[in-house]
């Protein structure tokens, strides 16, 4: 009995000492980020090249859990898509009509900026966040790569998120779909300005909402799109966030807010591109 | 002894891993309705009250260290809840029994719950989310459902191992005696 007694006061010392090592932590990860750094370096040798490898049987098991989706599920989907590239067809010759419109209009007015024309460098996505309640993941480039925080990252031509750690060999992307995400973004057919926030009700739905557009008469509606503001500090301009899919004026009758359908498939994400310009680059100053 | 003692850390550091890849990777691709389940808990709470209480500390607090570099935005944030679950079911080593599989799904799904309401209560009422009952049925109950189902398969393995390790630590020590 003495003995137990002596093993249990003695755990609840390793608790105390334990519980005030990590409260201590806190204290210092929030105070700088020093105390990650050896911790990202181990991290880096022992967990990261594991994942990628794993990551692989994982799509592949991903592939066969998809294909257990039935006939007359693909079928229906069949349908779906065929009505989809009809419609699509028939918007594609309208924006193409608008396209050459477009062209002759700028070089009339000489106006060349294209912001899509940033530079990106590829890398893999190959570990999810290991809880629920988060959509962030990890890619297969990191500072040794020269990846830094707050840069962008986009998949195809749409906003995936933006890096938030780095280690020498990895990186962290926050995904905007994150429910503490926050991105501001604008209409690009009138320039108005709302904030983009991630929302982990909608995560399922495929859909994010956005808030605070200003009640003018400027008309925004649906299938118009949405991209990243001039105004952020974090995001370059330009960048497609996705479609409105639903817009509706706030009882408050000042502003608009509604939902978004986002271009980029967040659960299907492979590969990714990280832009190596950051906003404090092009804007000359450090971000804090 | 002590090579018996390095061997029970080296193992216990390979599960750790390996759940910590698997719960990372291939089941990031094996979601139900964007919902997968919680492999360090399972075991983290089974080391707790299959061992002792200090055992259980330990394991929680490195898989939740894990969990703060790779996506915590602060370090030592899931490495403390971790802990304080493994120190709970560590709690229960005296009524525990390898032969009784009701008692440690029951603390796994305890802890899981625990874990969903203390996430909920920190990372999300604080940022005034308020409609718990969503999140609680889309969320912690869904998730405690796979890690359950998760646990039938994954808690019989630590069981194994654990005896195995212990079978051997009795054997060499009866044999100084």
């Amino acid at each position: 009995m003495k003995k137990k007694n002596q093993t249990s006061s003695s755990n609840k010392y390793w608790l105390a000492g334990l519980s005030l090592f990590c409260i201590l932590l806190m204290v210092l990860s929030l105070v700088s980020d020093k105390p990650e750094g050896p911790l990202k370096g181990i991290a880096g040798i022992t967990v990261i090249p594991m994942q990628k490898g794993i990551n692989q049987v994982g799509i592949w098991l991903g592939d066969i859990s998809d294909n257990f989706d039935t006939l007359q599920d693909m079928k229906k989907e069949n349908d779906r898509l065929q009505k989809k590239v009809d419609e699509l067809i028939t918007e594609n010759n309208n924006l193409q009509e608008e396209k050459y419109e477009l062209e002759r209009l700028q070089e009339l007015y000489k106006l060349d900026q294209n912001y899509a024309d940033y530079k990106k460098t590829g890398a893999h996505v190959i570990g999810k966040d290991s809880g629920n309640w988060f959509s962030n993941f990890t890619i297969d480039k990191g500072s040794n790569d020269g990846i830094k925080v707050d840069m962008n990252v986009m998949a195809g031509s749409g906003l995936v998120g933006i890096v938030t750690k780095t280690g020498p060999t990895w990186s962290t992307v926050r995904s905007i779909i994150d429910d503490s995400s926050n991105v501001s973004g604008m209409a690009l057919s009138t320039s108005d300005k709302c904030m983009v926030r991630g929302d982990l009700m909608l995560i399922n739905d495929g859909r994010i909402r956005f808030e605070q557009m200003e009640n003018n008469e400027n008309k925004v509606q649906v299938g118009d799109q949405i991209v990243t503001s001039h105004i952020s500090d974090k995001y370059l301009q330009g960048i497609l966030i996705g479609y409105i899919s639903e817009i509706t004026v706030d009882s408050n009758n000042l502003t608009r807010s509604g939902y978004i359908t986002p271009v980029v498939d967040f659960k299907n994400l492979q590969e990714v591109l990280v832009i190596t310009t950051t906003k404090a680059d092009l804007t000359g100053k450090e971000v804090k | 002894m002590k090579m018996k003692r390095a061997k029970r850390i080296v193992v216990t550091v390979v599960i750790l891993i390996v759940c910590y890849l698997l719960q990372c990777t291939i089941f990031g691709h094996l979601t139900l309705a964007s919902i997968k389940p919680n492999l360090m808990l399972i075991v983290t709470a089974s080391f707790g009250f299959m061992r002792d209480s200090r055992e259980g500390m330990f394991v929680g607090f490195f898989s939740g260290l894990l969990m703060d570099i790779q996506f915590g935005n602060i370090l030592g944030f899931y490495a403390l809840i971790y802990l304080l679950i493994g120190f709970i079911n560590g709690l229960f080593q005296h009524v525990y029994y390898d032969e009784d599989i009701k008692l440690p799904l029951a603390l796994i799904a305890a802890s899981e719950f625990l874990y969903g309401l203390i996430i909920y209560f920190l990372m999300f009422m604080l940022r005034s989310e308020f409609h718990f009952t969503y999140y609680l049925s889309h969320n912690i109950i869904p998730e405690l459902i796979y890690t359950i189902v998760a646990a039938l398969g994954i808690y019989p393995l630590i069981l194994y191992l654990n005896h195995k390790l212990e079978a051997e630590e009795k054997r060499s020590a009866s044999k100084f005696v």
